[in-house]
């Protein structure tokens, strides 16, 4: 599969295979993103890491797999200062970006800004998250921690539990599980459902969810549990959320009923989803699964810059 | 002998719809519609002198109607095929002295350009980027349409002609 030159904005415009490709070669990027082995196939290469939003986790993976990797990182980790503030179009500063560099990594609060820098730049655009929309590479990082947790995404009893409503990143990710063929649970508030399209695009693809408002029974089954964050903003008072976010409480009282190899995963920050009492249980995914975002993005840089060489 | 292709818009009763030469006519608009149709089509150009001409709410055998008709131009499939948007209906009928020529039906085309805005008050097509707006369609009855850059689908299409 060859991934020169191609932009990564949207889980959608992958096949499995191609999916399966970049899964493949994150395994081997392991030992280098732990910094045990080191090559330094991006020498000479820059990337141009453009936060028009800050996202601490994501902006730093991605330096530090570029780093890892021997390339180097321009950019900016917030707006303020930027000629952006001053009134310049994202298509100028993108057309300057790619002037300076060999690829662009671009988060921005606004859904569809990654699709439009890509048309913009000549090099690669890889999309950091943009607005309420897409994040491929969490979603690709999300389906690496369940592979090499896992051994394998197939088959796997999946529960999604949260704000499945307004969660672009978890439409995502229930459409690429699907892909792959799991077994799906939706765990949420009822005002805080999964939308019909979603459903039907996993029941497109041969999955059938199962839809629930009760996390104590679906976790008996679950061999891995996904908690995505619910925002305050999303209630009419602070009551009605303070009630929704207790019953969805994931702590060690609740892991009593799950299987012995349950993973629980959180794309992080976490607020008060996940007891910490929870993070020195073996369930306890969520560190390892945010480093996951180093070996996946060294990955994806050395495969859209033509450097496959690990 | 060759087929005679009946002119809308002038039988006896509806005289005051001008007759045309040369020209497009374009019949069966949504009634109320017409105005958008020309705003759609960017009729008249700024620098033309064609005459055009607008009936709204004319009786016909299937309900009420706008009629629209442009003198001197002859309007090709591709430019009038985004007016299926808000007119599926909508046929058109080349003129030549006085004489239909040719006439067919608007068509959906598989994108929407430059014609819609999109719902969502976040798109990055609704900020000042040198972009125009971009919509596939998804679904063509009913119109379902879905934003290049968003994904989102927004459903008060005929509300949202830029
Ligand atoms: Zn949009």
């Amino acid at each position: 599969m060859d991934f020169k030159g191609k932009d990564i904005i949207s889980i959608k415009d992958f096949s499995k295979i191609e999916i399966d490709d970049i899964l493949i070669y994150a395994e081997k990027m392991l030992p280098y993103a732990k910094g045990e082995k080191y090559k330094d196939i991006l020498s000479g290469k820059v990337l141009s890491s453009l936060f028009f939003e800050p996202s601490t986790r994501t902006r730093l993976s991605f330096e530090s797999a570029m780093n890892r990797l021997g390339g180097r990182v321009i950019g900016f980790a917030d707006p303020s200062g930027t000629s952006q503030k001053k009134g310049e179009s994202l298509a100028d500063t993108i057309r300057m970006a790619d002037s300076f560099s060999d690829a662009i990594v671009v988060r921005h609060p606004q859904e569809g800004a990654a699709r439009l820098a890509a048309e913009f730049a000549n090099g690669p655009v890889l999309n950091a998250g943009d607005g309420a929309g897409q994040h491929p590479t969490q979603c690709l990082l999300d389906l690496f921690t369940i592979k090499t947790e896992k051994k394998k995404i197939e088959k796997n009893n999946i529960i999604l539990l949260g704000d499945l409503k307004y969660g672009r990143t978890v439409h995502s990710l229930a459409y690429a599980l699907s892909i792959y063929g799991v077994e799906l649970t939706f765990v949420s508030p009822t005002s805080l459902k999964m939308p019909k399209e979603v459903i039907n695009e996993c029941m497109e693809l041969g999955v059938e969810p199962t839809q629930t408002s009760s996390l104590e029974k679906a976790i008996k089954d679950a061999d891995v549990l996904y908690a995505t964050r619910i925002q305050k903003e999303r209630f009419p008072d602070a009551e009605e959320y303070n009630k929704v976010v207790g019953s969805y409480r994931i702590n060690n009282e609740l892991l009593k009923n799950a299987k012995e190899n349950l993973i629980v995963m959180h794309p992080l920050p976490r607020v008060s989803e996940i007891d910490s009492e929870v993070d020195s249980t073996p369930h306890a995914v969520y560190f390892k699964q945010a480093f996951n975002g180093v070996p996946i993005r060294m990955a994806l840089l050395s495969l859209v810059l033509g450097e496959k060489k690990i | 002998m060759k087929k005679q292709l009946k002119v809308p818009g002038f039988k006896k009763k509806d005289l005051k719809i001008p007759r045309i030469k040369d020209g497009t006519v374009i019949d069966h608009i949504t009634p109320g519609y017409a105005v958008k149709v020309l705003h759609i089509l960017g009729i008249p150009r700024s620098n033309s002198s064609s005459v055009v001409s607008v009936a709204m709410n004319v009786n016909s055998k299937m309900g009420k109607k706008d009629i629209v008709k442009v003198e001197n131009r002859e309007l090709k499939s591709n430019e009038v095929d985004k007016i299926s948007l808000i007119c599926p209906k909508a046929t058109i009928n080349i003129i030549r002295d006085y004489d239909v020529v040719k006439k067919f039906k608007v068509k959906l085309p598989d994108e929407i350009i430059g014609i819609v805005s999109c719902s969502n008050p976040t798109c990055v097509s609704n900020a000042k980027e040198p972009v125009k707006t971009r919509f596939k369609v998804i679904n063509k009855d009913p119109l379902r349409i879905k934003c290049y850059y968003c994904e989102r689908e927004p459903e008060d299409i005929a509300d949202r002609i830029i």
